[in-house]
């Protein structure tokens, strides 16, 4: 942190309460983990459902007449062909097309779309939205909402018995059902799930009767970013930064073909060269053999011992029982499938290169 | 009769005739979560108080274990390769991490006994 003063999630009592050990991340005092553990936190969300407060991340509503011309200037995304409540993983892209954040957009009328942000982003990201807002008649509000994530298999049945009906809501699609409420189906864990965002009463209402049924439970930021690696989904900062372009990143499936060559966003052209260039380094899946995980920032090299990329993200994954990690290799290494070697404290881990995600995403797509 | 001595970065340390046998304590595995690897030390190390001698891996993170006195490493707790969440289940006892002939047992005076290491961790 630089000096800034650490930010308190409004539920915080309520995580003090299950017991949460808190630790930093993205400038917010965030539960890491809550008695159970990772592990269990971890399992339990794969079986049953997991609750996590994603209130750290940023809600941007986007309205007007010009909602959907900004948005298709921020993003390589075409808004004004998305259908009511349907969401759309993109990004913000700078001049040289590196990612500035990841996002899900979502369309909720004719004139009105909602941005959900990464929490370590939110600041570059309104400032992205406003400089570029200025040419276009549109409404940037930035909401303070308690932000819930339940993911798992029981997420929905669970919702549905504490009176939060989702009615018709297939994956990746959200809508306002309620006075100052957002709900998506949706989520970052490769389960079946929902994202609601609401004020802050409500969700003490609801957290009371979601909690009561002991399928659900707390689960922490650690156990978060278990489920997402395993799930291969990329944490901006680590796996994808703004130095990284979504062809490098293997993220070009977010980027309908029309636009690749024809967008009109920022950073099209920067991107339709990283396109016919080709990546130098791939975004991979790795998997180190054994039981020792490899962590993030460790080098890769080849079996002649040169050079082979980098871990972005790495840990055990509790589903997968083996350790996981991501990163970016070159790319012809990532091609051929090669073994590579990961350097741990001055032992080889042989580590190959692993189809992404780990465990299988189970979206209910309705 | 064997002497246990508790150290500020919560390791554990039981010694009987000069042989030292060191863990982590419950606050400590408590703290690190669910240990997924240890990184164990040969038998015949020898190690310099201070010097890392085991690297305890949790789902998250990596963490240092240090030798607490000068010694060789005589066994490591090879239990813990096929079940490292021993640490976590028994700390004080089937999760121990490795016994060290002391270089001299002296280093310890100093360190903790349990009643101040229950009064160090509040």
């Amino acid at each position: 942190m630089t000096g800034e003063a650490t930010k308190t999630l409004p539920l915080d009592d309520l995580h003090k309460q299950a017991g949460a050990r808190f630790g930093g991340f993205a400038g917010w005092s965030m539960p890491l983990t809550y008695p159970a553990g990772v592990m269990k936190e971890h399992l339990h969300t794969r079986e049953h459902a997991g609750l996590f407060d994603i209130s750290h991340m940023k809600l941007f509503a986007v309205s007007g007449p010009q909602a959907a011309a900004l948005l298709a200037r921020t993003c390589p995304l075409d808004a004004a062909a998305l259908k009511p409540s349907q969401s759309k993983y993109t990004f913000f892209l700078n001049e040289a097309a590196g990612i500035i954040d990841d996002l899900i957009v979502t369309r909720l009328g004719p004139e009105r779309f909602m941005v959900v942000a990464n929490a370590g982003n939110a600041e570059a990201d309104e400032a992205n939205l406003r400089t570029l807002g200025k040419d276009f008649d549109a409404v940037i509000e930035p909401l303070d909402r308690v932000f819930l994530a339940i993911q798992g298999p029981e997420a929905e049945d669970v919702l549905s018995k504490a009176g939060v009906d989702t009615g018709a809501l297939t994956f990746m699609h959200g809508v306002e059902p309620r006075p100052g409420w957002f709900m998506s189906r949706s989520g970052y864990t490769g389960e079946d799930g929902f994202e609601i965002a609401l004020p802050e009463g409500d969700a003490r209402d609801l957290l009371a009767k979601l909690l009561s049924d002991e399928r659900a439970m707390w689960i922490g930021l650690a156990a978060r970013d278990s489920l997402r690696l395993e799930a291969g989904l990329c944490l901006h900062g680590q796996d994808i930064t703004p130095e990284i372009d979504p062809v490098a990143a293997g993220l070009m499936w977010a980027i309908p073909k029309d636009l690749r060559s024809a967008g009109g966003f920022v950073g099209a052209e920067a991107l339709r060269n990283a396109i016919s260039k080709g990546a130098d380094e791939k975004r991979v899946g790795l998997k180190p053999e054994g039981r020792q995980p490899v962590r993030a920032g460790t080098e890769l090299t080849d079996e002649a011992g040169k050079p082979a990329g980098r871990v972005t993200s790495g840990g055990f994954g509790p589903s997968a029982a083996h350790p996981v990690a991501m990163g970016y290799v070159t790319a012809a290494l990532a091609a051929s499938g090669a073994k590579l070697f990961a350097d741990v404290r001055g032992t080889k881990i042989p580590v190959g290169i692993h189809p992404l995600p780990f465990t299988p995403h189970r979206y209910r797509k309705g | 009769m064997a002497t246990t001595y508790f150290t500020e970065d919560h390791e554990w340390i039981r010694v009987e005739s000069g042989v030292a046998t060191v863990g982590i304590t419950d606050y400590a595995q408590e703290q690190l979560g669910d240990l997924v690897f240890v990184e164990l030390p040969e038998a015949g190390r020898s190690l310099k108080k201070g010097d890392v001698a085991v690297v305890v891996e949790s789902v998250k993170a990596a963490s240092d274990v240090y030798a607490p006195a000068d010694g060789e490493i005589t066994e490591a707790n090879a239990a813990l390769s096929g079940d490292p969440a021993l640490v976590n289940s028994a700390a004080t006892g089937d999760g121990w991490l490795w016994k060290m002939k002391l270089a001299d047992e002296g280093q310890l005076t100093g360190l903790m006994d349990e009643a101040g290491y229950k009064a160090h961790i509040g």
